[in-house]
Formats: structure tokens, sequence, C-alpha cells
């Protein structure tokens, strides 16, 4: 069987005719976990974004197996802080709306449609938490609970905007042992994050991001310093640099 | 003791009509409320009630004293703001919230204006407060039709709306039409609005368009509940806030909107799992309190 790959050829990205992420080209396998380091202003949210059709992309192509953007295929999470917790909706309803786009508007839920939720619940470790309200969850498992409704929707590729923002350590584990079962279970996972000492634990790939590529490759090749200078020290569009002294 | 007192009100036919005009207005108004209190949306409608008004006195200025012609005068009025809102807080640095409380105070301004020199008398505390007993058969079907309109896009829209609501960001990805889903329930505020106008006034609309919900949120985390129960609340609060009003001799919308106030502070105290006694003897529990952190200790450890 030929594994499912995410194909990013010159892809340019640009608020108001200032490019956020430079003609990038990647070729990406499913299966894989990758982190997306950077600094603050890299363009690894645009890319996201992108990725997914939230910013329109200023050239070149994104392709998913073969065929342009799908959506039910890729899902993208947001930031933490983007979501209300306050939301009247439990665990269980929250992954239901993954159900949402196969079904349309009206369609009652099948008893294969509740197979799906029950599965990306336990898939995701929440089946005694199911029926909580989302804001009575830690940090960790809300990110899994937005994590069972990608997969509830049966998407492939899951992109992520830093997941492991404020988590303490061994929720963080936990959500990257989520990430690595995602990728064995045959997805493709991107997550941004800013964590250069976690990043070796927790990503199989990295792409290493400052308005265009630094380097990609498997994390243990390419994370070395000579690679970190070059994407934190040189700000290669921002000209002056912010942040001389950001955690390495 | 004779109870013929507690019969009274539906014998005479204004009440009647009343009675169902309130009912229907309670009922769509409530279930708006849910998408009103979630997506915050309660300061965009204070301000365009209050915007309602110079629509109400252009129409008269121009057509009389006509139902029909008032309606129009109001939805026009009301989208005006809604809009000119948007392109001030958009093109400008002006903030949204700014933007709106400006043109509200202005509009509002310019209906009393505009109401003081029409030459069609009306009663300008009818417009400010309502006057649901004047009720007439055109409005009662206005009434109707805007209900007839408004709750089954609620319903069937409620999938998307909800994805909306949530989180704009992942339902644009999933493709969810979410700037016309956004215009949509301003048109469909504006609608609602219309028909409290009549039963409260534009000064007291807001109060049915957020009670109903803001009380079903203290008790439930389900948004169809929310959606649902919201608009028997609204229903039967407005309903009996019309009788207590009659009984008691009392200005009708000034009654209807206390009477949903008064759910909504029972909710405030006595509801079991977002009252504030509830909150209050739970905290005093410090052993419980405890015992759930150490709980979540051992589940986040073993999980």
């Amino acid at each position: 069987m030929q594994t499912h790959r995410l194909e990013i050829s010159d892809l340019t990205v640009a608020y108001k005719r200032v490019p956020a992420v430079h003609h990038l080209s990647l070729e990406l396998l499913c299966g894989s976990s990758i982190g997306l380091l950077g600094p603050n202003g890299a363009g690894k949210t645009s890319l996201l974004k992108a990725l997914v059709g939230l910013v329109p992309i200023e050239s070149g192509s994104i392709s998913f197996h073969g065929q342009e953007q799908q959506l039910s295929a890729i899902a993208y999470l947001p930031q933490r802080s983007a979501i209300d917790w306050d939301f009247p909706i439990t665990v269980r309803e929250l992954v239901e709306m993954g159900r949402y786009q196969s079904l349309g508007w009206w369609r009652p839920f099948r008893a294969e449609d509740r197979r799906e939720v029950d599965r990306a619940l336990e898939a995701m470790d929440l089946v005694d938490l199911a029926e909580r309200q989302i804001s009575a969850l830690s940090g960790g498992q809300q990110q899994r609970a937005f994590l069972a409704r990608s997969l509830a929707q049966k998407a492939h590729v899951f992109l992520l905007d830093e997941p492991f923002a404020g988590l303490d350590k061994p929720t963080q584990e936990h959500l990257g042992e989520a990430i690595r079962k995602l990728a064995q279970l045959g997805n493709l996972v991107i997550a941004s994050h800013h964590d250069l000492n976690s990043a070796r634990e927790l990503f199989d790939y990295v792409i290493l991001l400052n308005g265009e590529l630094v380097a990609f490759g498997e994390t243990s090749e390419v994370l070395n310093d000579e690679n970190i200078r070059r994407t934190f020290r040189t700000h290669i569009f921002s000209g002056v640099s912010h942040e001389p002294g950001l955690a390495i | 003791m004779s109870l013929a007192w507690l019969f009274d009100p539906f014998r005479h036919e204004f009440m009647q009509r009343a009675l169902f005009g309130c009912a229907l207005i309670g009922f769509t108004n409530g279930m708006l409320s849910a998408f009103i209190v979630i997506r915050r949306l309660a300061l965009m409608a204070d301000a365009m009630a209050h915007s309602l008004l110079p629509g109400v006195a252009i129409a008269l200025l121009f057509f009389g004293l006509v139902p029909g012609t008032l309606f129009v005068g109001a939805l026009l009025a009301a989208l005006l703001v809604a809009f000119g809102t948007q392109l001030i807080s958009r093109s400008s640095r002006i903030k949204e919230d700014t933007s709106l409380g400006l043109l509200f105070a202005c509009s509002f301004s310019l209906g009393l204006v505009l109401l003081s020199i029409s030459p069609a008398r009306v009663n300008v505390s009818d417009y400010l407060f309502g006057n649901i007993l004047g009720l007439g058969d055109t409005d009662l079907w206005i009434v109707y039709a805007i209900s007839c309109i408004v709750l089954p896009i609620l319903v069937a829209l409620q999938r998307p709306l909800l994805l909306m609501m949530l989180e704009p960001a992942i339902a644009m990805s999933q493709g969810v039409p979410v700037t016309a889903l956004n215009y949509l329930l301003v048109g469909l505020l504006v609608l609602s609005m219309i028909s409290s106008l009549q039963a409260v006034g534009v000064v007291l609309a807001l109060g049915m368009l957020i009670a109903p919900a803001a009380t079903i949120y203290l008790f439930s985390d389900s948004f169809p509940t929310m959606f649902w129960l919201g608009g028997v609340l609204g229903c039967s609060g407005s309903t009996i806030g019309l009788l207590a009003s009659y009984w008691l001799n009392l200005p009708s919308g000034p009654c209807i909107v206390l009477t949903l106030g008064l759910l909504f502070l029972l909710a405030f105290l006595f509801s079991p799992r977002y009252g504030i006694i509830a909150k209050f003897v739970r905290g005093r529990h410090l052993h419980e309190a405890s015992l759930a952190r150490w709980k979540a200790r051992a589940n986040t450890s073993r999980s």
C-alpha cells in the first residue's frame, strides 16, 4: 500500500502582501509526527492555517494524496486560548461534532457514527470523562478531546497550534503519547512547538522554519546546534532580532 | 373564596390576543437567546433594539400609523446600525463596542426627536416600554410570521451554527460559511427583536432576548437543552409575567421582564451546579476540595 503524503510545493503565504512564509516545499508522509519549530513570527501559525485553507495562499500548491485540499482529511486545532471553555458542551458532544461534516445539517446519528465517536473517545483515553463539561478537564485532556473530535471526523492530517503550551511535564508527556499514537494509526501530525528540549522526545521529524525553510528531517539529525542557530538567531525577513535569548 | 379573579384575564378578547402573542414572542426570543448568550451578542442586541426607534419614527413620519410600514422601517434601521457598526469597526481603529455604543445612543436620540415632530399622534412610551394589550390583528400576524421564519431556520441550522459558535476557525476549516451565518444570526436577531418591540418595547427587549438562556445556562451543560428549554422558559415566563400584570394591575412590559429576571435570580441563587449558594456550600467543605484535587492528580498520573 502506498503511504499517503502531504505535498507542499513552492508555498508562499502572505498577509496583506507581507509574506509570512516564503517558497516552502516539503513532502510529508502519513504515519509520522512532525514538530514545527521556529521563533515567534516565523510563520508557524500561518503555515498551519494555509494548509487547512484559513488564509489564502499567494503562490504554490498543497495537495494531499494527489488531490487538492480535502477539507475533511485535514483537521486544524487552534491554540487552547482561542476556545471558550465554558461552552455548554460535554466531551462526547464535542467529539460528535466531528461527525457533522459527513452527516450534513439534518441527518440523524447512525449506529456507525456512534461507533466512530466511541472509537475516538477510546483512542484518546477519554471514555471515563465523556460526560464531563469541557472546562472540567485538564489542559492535556482538553487537547485530547479536540484530537478525538478530529479522529471522529476521520481526518488523516492533524495540524496542532502550540498544543503543549501551558502544560506541565507529566501532562505534556501524556499528550505526546497521544500524538505518537495518532501517528502510529497512520495519520500525519504536525504540531507547532517552541521548546527545543522536549521536541527531541516528542517528534519523529522536525521542520525548522523562520520565514523560509531552514531544515527538515529526522529529529536526531536535523536538531543540531548549527541548524538551531540558523533558525533562532538569524531573522531572515524581520531584520532585527527580537528575542536573542530564546529558550535553547 | 372565589377563584374567579384567576380566570378573569382569559375572558377578555384583548387579553387572549395578548397572551397568545406573548407566548409566541417569548418562545421565539427564548430560543434565539441561547445563541445571543453564547455568542456574546448582548451588547449588539441592545444597540439594535434601541436603533429600532428611529426606524419606527421615520415610518410614522412618511406613512402614518400603519403596522406594516412600522415593521419595514424598524427592520431597515436595525440593519443599518448592524452594518454601520461593522463598517466603522473594521475600517478604523475604533473598536466594536465603542462604535456600537455611539451608534445606538445617536440613533435612539434621533428616534426620540423624530417621534416628537411626527404628526401622527403616538404615545412614545408604547414604543419604549411596549403595549402588548393593544396588539392588533396585523401585529399578531407579523409576530406569527416572524416566528415561522426564525424558528425553522434556527432548528435547521443548529449544527453549522454550533460549529461556528464553538470555534469559528475550525468551522471555517471544515467548510462552514462562518461569515454568512454570522450575518444570518444578526438578521434573525433583528426580526425577533421587532416582534418583542410590541410586547416590551425597545428599552426592555433585551430582557426577553437574554434572560431565558442565561437562566438555563446556569443549570445545563448541553446546548440543545439551552436552546429548547430557553424557548419554553421564555414562553412560560412571559405569559406568567403578563398574567401577573393583569392580576396586580401593573404595567405589562416591565412585569414580563421582571418575571424572567426573577427566574434568573432563582437560578443564580439555587442552581445545584453553578448557583452561588451551591458554590458557597461546596467551598466550605475543605476536605472535599482537597479530595477532588487528590483524585484529579491520581487520575492524571494513572492515565
